[in-house]
């Protein structure tokens, strides 16, 4: 019990963050940039058609990763809410606002990718199909948590709501694993499971697993990004503030 | 043109969807942070000063 707390606190710890982001950058940028290119191109020029959903299938290379780095984000999202309400985690609160936005757009472009694949293959762009659906809730999810951050006149208030809000949420994360599981779904069941060897020809999955390691690098490096700016601009405030109250006090002297 | 696969029109508005909103959110990320950390320069160049004067 003890354990978690110190390793928490030494990276609550803004300057202590900046310098870990500084190292971490560059590499989480060239990985991103490194496995990207390589998924892609697979993905779209070596990789073979599929025997029932033809070329449509390359659509998967980038519709899986939205959808993994969706529920990941969210993930992360719950876990700062526990570090911010339980240990008032300095950065807890920072790093959630950072992450909202960047796990909105991955969760917009997953729905948004699955319909470019569902209007060939089902002959329709939208289904209210359970895991269609249980995403599109996160997605909403995801709009409620930025919209209620910026809500409040006291960011604390807002901050402390929104974290709530993204607690609550975190129920639909199981719902949109075990959806196709649950309910009998037009969306197919999880071609890779952590238990059972996967579904789908290894031609194809060296892509995929290319394209997930890609985005998830990327995604990190832009939330690294992201939260040393949020930094910054914390930091320049305080001064800005702390600057307009020594005038105010050399005005009353 | 008769090269293209089927249904290539979803294949390039998924991957250009997908792709540009990655570099969108990347470039904007990077340049927020290069303004930040400019403004954060400048504040304390500037509190710095006045602590000197004072």
């Amino acid at each position: 019990m003890r354990a978690t707390p110190n390793l928490l606190h030494r990276y609550a710890n803004p300057g202590q963050f900046l310098r870990l982001s500084r190292v971490l950058l560059p590499w989480l940028t060239a990985g991103a940039l490194l496995f990207l290119g390589a998924g892609v191109a697979w993905g779209l020029f070596f990789a073979p058609a599929d025997w029932q959903q033809g070329e449509t299938v390359r659509i998967m290379y980038v519709h899986v990763p939205m959808a993994w780095l969706a529920s990941s984000c969210y993930l992360g999202l719950a876990v700062c809410s526990v570090l911010s309400l339980v240990w008032r985690h300095p950065l807890a609160d920072l790093a959630a606002i950072e992450i909202g936005p960047v796990g909105a757009c991955a969760a917009a472009l997953c729905l948004v990718t699955g319909s470019l694949w569902g209007e060939p293959m089902w002959g329709t762009w939208w289904v209210w199909d359970a895991r269609l659906t249980s995403v599109l809730v996160l997605f909403f999810l995801y709009l409620g948590h930025i919209a209620l951050i910026r809500a409040f006149d006291e960011p604390a208030r807002g901050q402390k709501a929104a974290a709530v809000l993204a607690l609550a949420g975190a129920v639909d994360l199981p719902i949109i694993k075990f959806s196709v599981q649950w309910w009998n779904t037009l969306h197919q069941p999880d071609s890779i499971t952590l238990t059972g060897a996967p579904t789908m020809s290894l031609t194809m999955l060296w892509p995929l697993l290319l394209t997930t390691l890609g985005f998830t690098l990327g995604v990190a490096a832009v939330i690294f990004t992201r939260l040393s700016a949020a930094i910054h601009e914390s930091r320049t405030r305080q001064l800005l503030a702390r600057s307009r109250l020594d005038r105010t006090d050399t005005h009353a002297a | 043109m008769t090269n293209l696969p089927a249904h290539w029109q979803y294949i390039a508005a998924s991957y250009a969807l997908t792709l540009g909103c990655s570099a969108f959110l990347a470039i904007s990320a990077m340049l927020r942070l290069r303004r930040s950390k400019a403004r954060l320069a400048a504040v304390e160049g500037h509190s710095r000063r006045r602590g000197t004067a004072a």
